[in-house]
Protein backbone atom coordinates (compact mmCIF):
# COMPACT_ATOMS: atom_id res chain seq x y z
CA UNK A 1 0.00 0.00 0.00
CA UNK A 2 1.48 3.31 -0.81
CA UNK A 3 2.07 5.72 2.17
CA UNK A 4 0.61 8.08 0.38
CA UNK A 5 -2.57 7.77 -2.25
CA UNK A 6 -4.23 10.37 -4.19
CA UNK A 7 -7.16 9.42 -6.24
CA UNK A 8 -9.05 12.07 -8.35
CA UNK A 9 -8.15 14.63 -6.38
CA UNK A 10 -10.59 18.16 -7.61
CA UNK A 11 -10.16 21.52 -5.96
CA UNK A 12 -12.11 24.44 -7.33
CA UNK A 13 -11.62 28.21 -6.22
CA UNK A 14 -14.65 29.86 -7.37
CA UNK A 15 -14.69 29.21 -11.34
CA UNK A 16 -11.15 28.20 -11.27
CA UNK A 17 -10.14 25.04 -11.69
CA UNK A 18 -6.59 24.37 -9.51
CA UNK A 19 -6.20 20.76 -9.53
CA UNK A 20 -8.01 18.45 -11.61
CA UNK A 21 -8.50 14.68 -11.49
CA UNK A 22 -4.88 13.98 -9.70
CA UNK A 23 -4.11 10.78 -9.29
CA UNK A 24 -0.79 9.78 -7.63
CA UNK A 25 0.62 7.34 -5.13
CA UNK A 26 4.16 7.96 -2.92
CA UNK A 27 5.49 4.48 -1.78
CA UNK A 28 6.95 4.38 1.29
CA UNK A 29 10.54 6.15 1.58
CA UNK A 30 10.16 7.63 -2.23
CA UNK A 31 11.09 11.10 -2.36
CA UNK A 32 8.55 12.18 -5.16
CA UNK A 33 8.89 15.38 -6.29
CA UNK A 34 6.36 17.60 -8.32
CA UNK A 35 7.30 20.44 -10.54
CA UNK A 36 5.20 22.21 -13.44
CA UNK A 37 4.73 26.02 -14.10
CA UNK A 38 3.03 28.84 -11.44
CA UNK A 39 -0.77 27.75 -10.99
CA UNK A 40 -0.42 24.02 -12.30
CA UNK A 41 -1.97 22.90 -8.64
CA UNK A 42 1.32 22.43 -6.84
CA UNK A 43 0.53 23.55 -3.72
CA UNK A 44 -2.96 22.67 -3.72
CA UNK A 45 -2.20 19.08 -4.09
CA UNK A 46 0.39 19.24 -1.19
CA UNK A 47 -2.11 21.23 0.95
CA UNK A 48 -5.10 18.86 0.44
CA UNK A 49 -2.75 16.36 1.25
CA UNK A 50 -2.04 18.32 4.42
CA UNK A 51 -4.78 18.36 5.41
CA UNK A 52 -4.87 22.58 5.21
CA UNK A 53 -7.83 22.58 2.36
CA UNK A 54 -10.76 20.02 1.64
CA UNK A 55 -11.00 18.87 -1.91
CA UNK A 56 -14.22 18.74 -3.76
CA UNK A 57 -13.70 15.31 -5.01
CA UNK A 58 -11.33 12.64 -5.07
CA UNK A 59 -9.81 10.68 -2.16
CA UNK A 60 -6.79 10.82 -0.04
CA UNK A 61 -5.21 8.68 2.14
CA UNK A 62 -1.94 9.12 4.08
CA UNK A 63 -0.23 6.11 5.97
CA UNK A 64 -3.89 5.19 6.22
CA UNK A 65 -5.20 8.06 7.58
CA UNK A 66 -7.63 10.74 6.17
CA UNK A 67 -6.15 14.07 5.79
CA UNK A 68 -9.00 16.67 7.38
CA UNK A 69 -11.09 13.45 9.32
CA UNK A 70 -8.08 11.95 11.14
CA UNK A 71 -6.24 15.58 11.64
CA UNK A 72 -5.10 14.72 15.67
CA UNK A 73 -3.35 11.46 14.30
CA UNK A 74 -1.95 12.51 10.84
CA UNK A 75 -0.23 15.84 12.30
CA UNK A 76 1.91 13.29 14.83
CA UNK A 77 3.24 11.57 12.03
CA UNK A 78 3.27 14.24 8.89
CA UNK A 79 5.89 17.24 8.95
CA UNK A 80 4.89 20.17 6.50
CA UNK A 81 7.24 23.16 5.16
CA UNK A 82 4.94 25.94 3.58
CA UNK A 83 6.05 28.17 1.10
CA UNK A 84 6.36 30.99 3.85
CA UNK A 85 7.41 29.73 7.50
CA UNK A 86 4.96 30.90 9.33
CA UNK A 87 6.56 31.66 12.50
CA UNK A 88 6.60 34.64 14.91
CA UNK A 89 8.91 37.48 14.50
CA UNK A 90 10.41 37.95 17.75
CA UNK A 91 10.71 33.95 18.19
CA UNK A 92 14.58 32.87 17.92
CA UNK A 93 15.27 29.76 16.32
CA UNK A 94 16.14 27.86 19.63
CA UNK A 95 12.91 28.29 20.89
CA UNK A 96 11.41 27.80 17.57
CA UNK A 97 12.79 24.47 17.45
CA UNK A 98 12.11 23.88 21.10
CA UNK A 99 8.44 24.86 20.58
CA UNK A 100 8.25 22.31 17.83
CA UNK A 101 10.13 19.66 19.23
CA UNK A 102 7.80 19.60 22.00
CA UNK A 103 4.66 18.65 19.65
CA UNK A 104 6.24 15.21 18.76
CA UNK A 105 6.63 12.52 20.45
CA UNK A 106 10.18 11.10 19.46
CA UNK A 107 11.58 14.59 17.94
CA UNK A 108 15.07 15.04 16.53
CA UNK A 109 17.87 16.79 18.33
CA UNK A 110 16.87 20.48 16.58
CA UNK A 111 19.95 22.12 17.58
CA UNK A 112 22.16 19.41 15.76
CA UNK A 113 19.56 19.89 12.70
CA UNK A 114 19.77 23.41 12.77
CA UNK A 115 23.56 23.20 12.63
CA UNK A 116 23.98 20.84 10.08
CA UNK A 117 21.73 23.52 8.13
CA UNK A 118 24.36 26.11 9.10
CA UNK A 119 22.25 27.66 11.62
CA UNK A 120 24.62 27.04 14.00
CA UNK A 121 25.47 30.79 14.41
CA UNK A 122 22.07 31.72 14.51
CA UNK A 123 20.32 29.60 17.27
CA UNK A 124 19.64 33.06 19.35
CA UNK A 125 18.87 35.23 16.24
CA UNK A 126 14.53 36.05 15.83
CA UNK A 127 12.86 34.97 13.05
CA UNK A 128 12.07 38.36 11.86
CA UNK A 129 15.87 38.76 11.65
CA UNK A 130 17.12 35.70 9.70
CA UNK A 131 17.85 35.90 6.27
CA UNK A 132 15.01 34.76 3.35
CA UNK A 133 17.57 31.76 3.31
CA UNK A 134 18.17 31.23 7.00
CA UNK A 135 13.71 31.13 7.39
CA UNK A 136 14.03 28.64 4.29
CA UNK A 137 16.52 26.28 5.83
CA UNK A 138 14.75 26.77 9.10
CA UNK A 139 11.71 25.42 7.68
CA UNK A 140 12.84 22.45 6.33
CA UNK A 141 14.26 22.02 10.09
CA UNK A 142 10.95 22.07 11.32
CA UNK A 143 9.34 19.83 8.74
CA UNK A 144 11.55 17.35 10.09
CA UNK A 145 12.70 18.18 13.18
CA UNK A 146 9.54 15.57 14.27
CA UNK A 147 11.28 12.64 12.35
CA UNK A 148 8.02 12.63 10.49
CA UNK A 149 6.58 9.48 9.05
CA UNK A 150 5.59 12.13 5.69
CA UNK A 151 7.43 15.04 4.96
CA UNK A 152 5.55 17.39 2.84
CA UNK A 153 7.62 20.31 1.55
CA UNK A 154 6.55 23.15 -0.55
CA UNK A 155 9.69 24.44 -2.32
CA UNK A 156 11.97 22.73 -0.52
CA UNK A 157 15.10 25.45 -2.05
CA UNK A 158 14.05 27.91 -3.05
CA UNK A 159 16.02 31.03 -2.44
CA UNK A 160 18.57 28.99 -1.37
CA UNK A 161 22.05 29.12 -2.44
CA UNK A 162 24.09 26.27 -4.76
CA UNK A 163 26.30 25.19 -1.41
CA UNK A 164 23.00 25.20 0.92
CA UNK A 165 20.84 23.73 -1.53
CA UNK A 166 23.50 20.62 -1.58
CA UNK A 167 23.18 20.61 2.31
CA UNK A 168 19.33 20.55 2.34
CA UNK A 169 19.28 17.93 -0.31
CA UNK A 170 21.44 15.74 2.12
CA UNK A 171 19.19 16.36 4.95
CA UNK A 172 16.15 15.07 3.35
CA UNK A 173 17.75 12.21 1.73
CA UNK A 174 19.15 11.40 5.26
CA UNK A 175 15.53 11.50 6.78
CA UNK A 176 14.83 9.64 4.04
CA UNK A 177 17.17 7.38 5.00
CA UNK A 178 15.13 6.84 8.34
CA UNK A 179 12.11 5.95 6.42
CA UNK A 180 10.48 9.19 5.73
CA UNK A 181 8.70 9.39 2.56
CA UNK A 182 9.09 12.76 0.96
CA UNK A 183 6.38 14.82 -0.95
CA UNK A 184 8.09 18.16 -2.51
CA UNK A 185 7.59 20.78 -4.62
CA UNK A 186 10.36 22.30 -6.63
CA UNK A 187 10.97 24.65 -9.49
CA UNK A 188 14.30 23.40 -10.03
CA UNK A 189 15.25 20.62 -12.33
CA UNK A 190 18.35 19.58 -11.04
CA UNK A 191 17.29 19.19 -7.62
CA UNK A 192 14.46 16.81 -9.01
CA UNK A 193 17.11 15.49 -10.85
CA UNK A 194 19.56 15.04 -8.11
CA UNK A 195 17.17 14.09 -5.37
CA UNK A 196 13.55 12.68 -6.34
CA UNK A 197 13.06 9.12 -7.28
CA UNK A 198 10.56 10.54 -9.46
CA UNK A 199 8.54 12.81 -10.81
CA UNK A 200 5.32 14.30 -11.37
CA UNK A 201 4.95 16.76 -13.87
CA UNK A 202 1.81 19.20 -13.22
CA UNK A 203 0.06 21.06 -15.75
CA UNK A 204 -3.27 22.92 -15.46
CA UNK A 205 -3.98 21.13 -12.52
CA UNK A 206 -3.36 17.83 -14.28
CA UNK A 207 -0.33 15.77 -14.41
CA UNK A 208 1.40 15.34 -17.76
CA UNK A 209 4.43 13.44 -16.87
CA UNK A 210 5.07 11.09 -14.24
CA UNK A 211 8.30 8.86 -13.94
CA UNK A 212 11.95 9.03 -12.90
CA UNK A 213 13.59 12.13 -13.83
CA UNK A 214 15.36 10.07 -16.66
CA UNK A 215 12.18 8.65 -17.77
CA UNK A 216 10.92 12.08 -18.49
CA UNK A 217 13.40 13.67 -20.01
CA UNK A 218 13.26 10.60 -22.64
CA UNK A 219 9.56 11.11 -23.32
CA UNK A 220 10.51 14.65 -24.26
CA UNK A 221 10.55 15.14 -28.56
CA UNK A 222 13.93 16.43 -28.13
CA UNK A 223 16.16 14.34 -25.48
CA UNK A 224 19.37 15.46 -26.91
CA UNK A 225 20.46 19.08 -26.85
CA UNK A 226 23.49 19.79 -29.59
CA UNK A 227 25.71 23.11 -29.23
CA UNK A 228 28.60 24.76 -30.84
CA UNK A 229 30.16 27.75 -31.71
CA UNK A 230 30.01 28.77 -35.80
CA UNK A 231 33.95 28.99 -36.76
CA UNK A 232 35.53 30.07 -39.61
CA UNK A 233 39.00 28.78 -39.36
CA UNK A 234 39.30 26.65 -36.78
CA UNK A 235 39.20 29.54 -33.97
CA UNK A 236 36.48 29.21 -31.46
CA UNK A 237 35.01 32.64 -32.00
CA UNK A 238 31.69 33.21 -32.93
CA UNK A 239 31.27 34.71 -36.57
CA UNK A 240 28.54 36.07 -38.13
CA UNK A 241 25.04 35.07 -37.78
CA UNK A 242 24.14 31.12 -38.83
CA UNK A 243 21.64 29.67 -41.20
CA UNK A 244 19.27 28.77 -37.89
CA UNK A 245 16.44 28.43 -40.50
CA UNK A 246 18.22 26.04 -42.51
CA UNK A 247 19.51 23.84 -39.45
CA UNK A 248 15.88 23.36 -38.25
CA UNK A 249 14.40 22.37 -41.68
CA UNK A 250 16.32 18.80 -40.98
CA UNK A 251 14.14 16.34 -40.18
CA UNK A 252 14.42 15.69 -36.14
CA UNK A 253 15.50 19.19 -35.26
CA UNK A 254 12.77 20.33 -33.05
CA UNK A 255 14.60 23.83 -32.35
CA UNK A 256 17.69 26.01 -32.65
CA UNK A 257 18.37 28.88 -30.76
CA UNK A 258 21.49 31.26 -30.80
CA UNK A 259 22.60 31.82 -26.83
CA UNK A 260 23.65 35.43 -26.27
CA UNK A 261 27.42 34.45 -25.97
CA UNK A 262 27.07 33.10 -29.56
CA UNK A 263 26.51 29.18 -28.89
CA UNK A 264 24.41 27.76 -31.40
CA UNK A 265 21.80 25.50 -29.36
CA UNK A 266 19.73 23.01 -31.37
CA UNK A 267 16.79 20.48 -29.30
CA UNK A 268 16.63 17.59 -31.68
CA UNK A 269 16.63 13.30 -31.60
CA UNK A 270 19.66 11.50 -31.68
CA UNK A 271 18.98 10.06 -35.16
CA UNK A 272 19.39 14.05 -36.31
CA UNK A 273 23.02 14.41 -34.54
CA UNK A 274 25.17 13.17 -37.83
CA UNK A 275 22.51 15.22 -40.24
CA UNK A 276 23.06 18.27 -38.76
CA UNK A 277 27.41 17.19 -38.45
CA UNK A 278 26.77 16.85 -42.23
CA UNK A 279 25.23 20.07 -43.17
CA UNK A 280 27.25 21.33 -41.48
CA UNK A 281 30.55 20.20 -42.85
CA UNK A 282 28.20 20.60 -46.51
CA UNK A 283 28.52 24.36 -45.65
CA UNK A 284 32.48 24.18 -44.79
CA UNK A 285 31.29 25.05 -40.94
CA UNK A 286 33.68 23.73 -38.01
CA UNK A 287 31.19 23.24 -34.93
CA UNK A 288 33.93 24.03 -32.14
CA UNK A 289 33.47 23.05 -29.18
CA UNK A 290 30.85 20.93 -29.59
CA UNK A 291 28.51 19.36 -26.72
CA UNK A 292 26.50 16.71 -27.70
CA UNK A 293 24.49 16.05 -24.23
CA UNK A 294 21.43 14.39 -23.02
CA UNK A 295 18.37 16.64 -22.82
CA UNK A 296 17.61 18.25 -19.10
CA UNK A 297 14.66 17.79 -17.18
CA UNK A 298 14.29 21.81 -17.42
CA UNK A 299 14.07 20.53 -21.41
CA UNK A 300 11.48 18.42 -20.55
CA UNK A 301 9.55 20.66 -18.85
CA UNK A 302 9.07 23.10 -21.68
CA UNK A 303 8.36 20.50 -24.22
CA UNK A 304 5.37 19.18 -21.91
CA UNK A 305 4.19 21.50 -19.90
CA UNK A 306 2.15 24.98 -21.68
CA UNK A 307 4.86 27.38 -20.93
CA UNK A 308 5.67 26.22 -24.65
CA UNK A 309 2.32 27.99 -25.84
CA UNK A 310 4.81 31.14 -25.98
CA UNK A 311 7.14 29.33 -28.37
CA UNK A 312 9.98 28.55 -26.36
CA UNK A 313 10.94 24.89 -27.39
CA UNK A 314 7.97 24.39 -30.05
CA UNK A 315 8.77 22.11 -32.56
CA UNK A 316 10.63 23.99 -35.79
CA UNK A 317 10.38 27.60 -34.80
CA UNK A 318 14.27 27.92 -34.88
CA UNK A 319 13.54 30.60 -32.80
CA UNK A 320 16.62 33.45 -31.53
CA UNK A 321 15.11 33.92 -28.09
CA UNK A 322 17.69 34.70 -25.61
CA UNK A 323 18.53 32.06 -22.59
CA UNK A 324 16.31 33.14 -20.13
CA UNK B 1 3.82 11.19 25.39
CA UNK B 2 5.06 14.88 24.20
CA UNK B 3 3.98 17.90 26.70
CA UNK B 4 0.17 19.32 26.26
CA UNK B 5 1.23 21.79 23.29
CA UNK B 6 -1.45 24.07 24.38
CA UNK B 7 0.91 24.51 27.68
CA UNK B 8 3.91 24.95 25.25
CA UNK B 9 2.57 27.26 22.83
CA UNK B 10 1.30 29.47 25.69
CA UNK B 11 4.33 29.42 27.47
CA UNK B 12 6.33 30.35 24.23
CA UNK B 13 3.23 33.18 23.82
CA UNK B 14 3.72 34.59 26.78
CA UNK B 15 7.88 34.71 26.35
CA UNK B 16 7.12 36.73 23.13
CA UNK B 17 4.34 39.10 25.26
CA UNK B 18 7.49 40.23 27.18
CA UNK B 19 9.39 41.56 24.55
CA UNK B 20 6.82 43.62 23.36
CA UNK B 21 7.85 46.61 25.28
CA UNK B 22 5.12 48.76 23.87
CA UNK B 23 2.15 46.66 24.57
CA UNK B 24 3.80 46.19 27.94
CA UNK B 25 4.18 49.77 28.89
CA UNK B 26 0.45 50.82 27.55
CA UNK B 27 -1.35 47.63 29.41
CA UNK B 28 0.32 47.26 32.46
CA UNK B 29 1.82 50.87 33.18
CA UNK B 30 -0.05 53.25 32.02
CA UNK B 31 -2.98 52.98 33.91
CA UNK B 32 -1.52 52.97 37.17
CA UNK B 33 0.34 56.47 36.28
CA UNK B 34 -3.22 57.03 35.07
CA UNK B 35 -4.56 57.45 38.23
CA UNK B 36 -1.09 58.07 40.00
CA UNK B 37 -1.20 61.49 37.99
CA UNK B 38 -4.66 62.43 38.46
CA UNK B 39 -4.12 61.85 42.28
CA UNK B 40 -1.48 65.00 42.32
CA UNK B 41 -4.57 66.99 40.82
CA UNK B 42 -5.63 69.06 43.87
CA UNK B 43 -8.73 68.33 45.55
CA UNK B 44 -8.83 64.48 43.38
CA UNK B 45 -8.10 63.11 47.07
CA UNK B 46 -10.81 65.06 49.64
CA UNK B 47 -13.64 62.96 50.07
CA UNK B 48 -15.13 66.58 50.50
CA UNK B 49 -14.64 67.62 47.01
CA UNK B 50 -15.98 64.19 45.78
CA UNK B 51 -19.08 62.55 45.07
CA UNK B 52 -21.22 61.75 47.91
CA UNK B 53 -18.30 61.50 50.10
CA UNK B 54 -16.01 59.42 47.71
CA UNK B 55 -12.92 61.43 46.75
CA UNK B 56 -12.56 61.56 42.54
CA UNK B 57 -9.41 59.73 42.62
CA UNK B 58 -11.32 56.11 44.08
CA UNK B 59 -13.39 57.01 41.07
CA UNK B 60 -11.17 56.34 38.51
CA UNK B 61 -9.53 52.83 40.09
CA UNK B 62 -12.30 51.37 37.97
CA UNK B 63 -11.79 53.11 35.00
CA UNK B 64 -8.50 52.37 34.93
CA UNK B 65 -9.18 48.94 35.53
CA UNK B 66 -11.48 48.82 32.20
CA UNK B 67 -8.80 51.25 30.39
CA UNK B 68 -6.23 48.34 30.99
CA UNK B 69 -8.55 45.83 29.82
CA UNK B 70 -9.50 47.81 26.55
CA UNK B 71 -5.86 48.40 25.39
CA UNK B 72 -5.13 44.67 26.22
CA UNK B 73 -8.03 43.45 24.34
CA UNK B 74 -8.89 46.18 21.95
CA UNK B 75 -6.01 47.67 20.74
CA UNK B 76 -3.22 44.82 21.70
CA UNK B 77 -5.12 41.41 21.14
CA UNK B 78 -6.68 41.82 17.27
CA UNK B 79 -3.26 43.04 16.00
CA UNK B 80 -1.20 39.82 18.02
CA UNK B 81 -3.94 37.57 15.69
CA UNK B 82 -4.55 39.35 12.99
CA UNK B 83 -0.69 39.48 12.44
CA UNK B 84 -0.80 35.69 13.19
CA UNK B 85 -3.60 34.97 10.59
CA UNK B 86 -1.63 37.37 8.03
CA UNK B 87 1.98 35.66 8.68
CA UNK B 88 0.61 31.92 8.14
CA UNK B 89 1.08 31.16 11.83
CA UNK B 90 -2.25 30.15 12.28
CA UNK B 91 -1.51 27.57 8.86
CA UNK B 92 1.61 26.13 9.86
CA UNK B 93 0.70 25.21 13.35
CA UNK B 94 -2.44 23.76 11.93
CA UNK B 95 -0.44 21.08 10.37
CA UNK B 96 1.07 20.02 13.68
CA UNK B 97 -0.12 18.16 16.77
CA UNK B 98 -0.91 21.63 18.48
CA UNK B 99 -3.69 23.80 17.00
CA UNK B 100 -4.47 27.14 15.83
CA UNK B 101 -6.90 27.71 18.73
CA UNK B 102 -4.07 26.46 21.02
CA UNK B 103 -2.78 30.21 19.60
CA UNK B 104 -6.07 31.71 20.61
CA UNK B 105 -6.30 30.60 23.84
CA UNK B 106 -2.79 31.67 24.92
CA UNK B 107 -3.74 35.46 23.38
CA UNK B 108 -6.90 35.82 25.36
CA UNK B 109 -4.70 34.26 28.44
CA UNK B 110 -2.17 36.56 28.06
CA UNK B 111 -3.96 40.05 27.10
CA UNK B 112 -6.70 39.04 29.44
CA UNK B 113 -3.69 38.49 32.86
CA UNK B 114 -1.99 41.44 31.44
CA UNK B 115 -4.80 43.34 31.55
CA UNK B 116 -5.29 42.06 35.45
CA UNK B 117 -1.88 42.98 36.31
CA UNK B 118 -2.61 46.47 34.82
CA UNK B 119 -5.38 47.07 36.68
CA UNK B 120 -4.12 45.65 40.06
CA UNK B 121 -0.83 48.32 39.67
CA UNK B 122 -3.65 50.90 38.89
CA UNK B 123 -5.75 49.60 41.93
CA UNK B 124 -2.37 49.37 44.30
CA UNK B 125 -1.18 52.65 43.45
CA UNK B 126 -4.31 54.26 44.49
CA UNK B 127 -4.57 52.43 47.73
CA UNK B 128 -1.14 52.52 48.60
CA UNK B 129 -0.46 56.38 47.61
CA UNK B 130 -3.62 57.91 48.35
CA UNK B 131 -5.20 55.46 51.02
CA UNK B 132 -8.34 54.61 49.21
CA UNK B 133 -10.44 52.95 45.89
CA UNK B 134 -12.34 49.74 45.42
CA UNK B 135 -12.90 47.15 47.46
CA UNK B 136 -16.39 48.00 48.78
CA UNK B 137 -18.24 44.92 48.27
CA UNK B 138 -15.16 43.01 47.25
CA UNK B 139 -16.73 40.18 45.34
CA UNK B 140 -19.16 42.31 43.74
CA UNK B 141 -16.24 43.80 42.69
CA UNK B 142 -14.56 40.80 41.36
CA UNK B 143 -17.65 39.93 39.07
CA UNK B 144 -18.10 43.37 37.49
CA UNK B 145 -14.45 42.74 36.44
CA UNK B 146 -14.65 39.60 35.35
CA UNK B 147 -17.65 40.41 33.08
CA UNK B 148 -15.94 43.12 32.01
CA UNK B 149 -12.91 41.33 31.08
CA UNK B 150 -15.20 38.74 29.62
CA UNK B 151 -17.27 41.49 27.41
CA UNK B 152 -13.34 43.36 26.33
CA UNK B 153 -11.59 39.99 25.15
CA UNK B 154 -15.54 39.31 23.18
CA UNK B 155 -15.06 42.37 21.55
CA UNK B 156 -11.14 42.16 20.26
CA UNK B 157 -11.78 38.73 19.19
CA UNK B 158 -14.39 39.95 16.91
CA UNK B 159 -12.25 42.15 15.64
CA UNK B 160 -9.25 39.68 15.62
CA UNK B 161 -11.99 37.58 13.40
CA UNK B 162 -13.39 40.05 10.79
CA UNK B 163 -10.00 42.01 10.35
CA UNK B 164 -7.68 40.65 7.96
CA UNK B 165 -4.08 42.39 8.75
CA UNK B 166 -2.33 43.09 10.98
CA UNK B 167 -2.25 47.12 9.82
CA UNK B 168 -6.49 47.40 9.70
CA UNK B 169 -6.38 45.81 13.03
CA UNK B 170 -4.18 48.55 14.52
CA UNK B 171 -6.51 51.04 12.59
CA UNK B 172 -9.85 49.54 14.11
CA UNK B 173 -8.98 49.06 17.50
CA UNK B 174 -7.28 52.80 17.63
CA UNK B 175 -11.04 53.97 16.35
CA UNK B 176 -12.98 51.99 18.51
CA UNK B 177 -10.68 52.53 21.65
CA UNK B 178 -12.40 56.18 21.87
CA UNK B 179 -16.13 55.32 21.92
CA UNK B 180 -15.22 52.76 24.22
CA UNK B 181 -12.98 54.58 26.67
CA UNK B 182 -15.42 57.15 26.56
CA UNK B 183 -18.55 54.81 27.61
CA UNK B 184 -16.31 53.27 30.15
CA UNK B 185 -16.47 56.92 31.98
CA UNK B 186 -12.81 58.38 31.19
CA UNK B 187 -13.69 61.89 30.78
CA UNK B 188 -17.18 61.51 32.33
CA UNK B 189 -18.11 59.30 34.82
CA UNK B 190 -21.23 56.65 33.20
CA UNK B 191 -23.22 57.57 36.70
CA UNK B 192 -22.67 61.54 35.94
CA UNK B 193 -23.77 61.62 32.40
CA UNK B 194 -27.29 63.14 31.61
CA UNK B 195 -30.17 61.11 31.49
CA UNK B 196 -30.23 60.08 28.04
CA UNK B 197 -26.86 59.54 27.38
CA UNK B 198 -26.63 58.22 30.43
CA UNK B 199 -29.22 55.10 29.23
CA UNK B 200 -27.64 54.95 26.26
CA UNK B 201 -24.14 54.43 28.08
CA UNK B 202 -25.73 51.80 30.00
CA UNK B 203 -26.86 49.61 26.79
CA UNK B 204 -22.90 49.62 25.55
CA UNK B 205 -20.43 46.60 27.34
CA UNK B 206 -18.23 49.58 29.44
CA UNK B 207 -21.13 51.25 30.15
CA UNK B 208 -22.57 48.75 31.81
CA UNK B 209 -19.26 47.81 33.32
CA UNK B 210 -18.80 51.04 34.55
CA UNK B 211 -22.51 50.81 36.43
CA UNK B 212 -21.38 47.78 37.65
CA UNK B 213 -18.26 48.78 39.50
CA UNK B 214 -19.98 51.87 40.95
CA UNK B 215 -22.63 49.86 42.70
CA UNK B 216 -19.83 47.28 43.98
CA UNK B 217 -17.98 50.39 45.08
CA UNK B 218 -20.76 51.67 46.93
CA UNK B 219 -21.02 48.22 48.66
CA UNK B 220 -24.07 46.55 46.76
CA UNK B 221 -24.31 44.41 44.10
CA UNK B 222 -24.34 45.05 40.42
CA UNK B 223 -28.00 45.49 39.04
CA UNK B 224 -29.47 42.39 36.92
CA UNK B 225 -29.40 44.54 33.71
CA UNK B 226 -26.03 45.90 33.80
CA UNK B 227 -25.13 42.31 34.29
CA UNK B 228 -27.23 41.28 31.18
CA UNK B 229 -26.21 43.91 29.01
CA UNK B 230 -22.74 42.23 29.99
CA UNK B 231 -23.50 38.77 29.54
CA UNK B 232 -25.45 39.45 26.28
CA UNK B 233 -22.27 41.20 24.38
CA UNK B 234 -19.91 38.98 25.42
CA UNK B 235 -22.23 35.98 24.16
CA UNK B 236 -23.26 37.71 21.09
CA UNK B 237 -19.52 39.09 19.86
CA UNK B 238 -18.53 35.85 20.86
CA UNK B 239 -20.72 33.93 18.32
CA UNK B 240 -20.38 36.33 15.54
CA UNK B 241 -15.94 35.86 15.66
CA UNK B 242 -16.68 32.31 16.33
CA UNK B 243 -19.04 31.95 12.83
CA UNK B 244 -16.83 34.57 10.98
CA UNK B 245 -13.25 33.71 12.32
CA UNK B 246 -10.65 32.87 9.00
CA UNK B 247 -7.75 30.36 9.91
CA UNK B 248 -5.74 31.84 6.97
Amino acid sequence: MPTIEVRGLRKTYGTTVAVDHIDLDVAEGEILGILGPNGSGKTTTVECVAGLRRPDAGSLRVAGLTPGRDRDRLNRIVGVQLQQAGLQAKLTVREALELYSSFYEHPADGVALAERLSLGPKLDTRYGKLSGGQQQRLAIALALVGRPRVALLDELSTGLDPRSRRTVWEVVEDARAEGTTVLLVTHLMEEAQYLCDRVALFDRGRIVALDTPEGVVSRTRVPTVMSFFRTASGSASPAGAPDTAALAAIDGVERVRVREDGRIELGLTDEAVPEVLDRLAAEGIRPGRLRVVDATLDDAFLNLTSASADGTGAPGTGDTTEEA
Amino acid sequence: MAASPTRTVLRTEVRLFLREPAALFWIVLFPALLVGGLGQVPGYRDPEEGVDGVPVIALYVPVAILLAMLLAAVSTMPVALAGYREQLILKRIATTPARPRDLLIAQYAINGGAAVAGGALAMLVVRIGYGTGLPGNAAAHLLALLLALAATLAIGGLISAVVPTARLATTVGAILLFPLMFTAGVWLPVSAMPDLLGDIVSLTPLGAAALALDAAGAGGWPALRDVAVLLAWTLGTGAIAARYFRWN
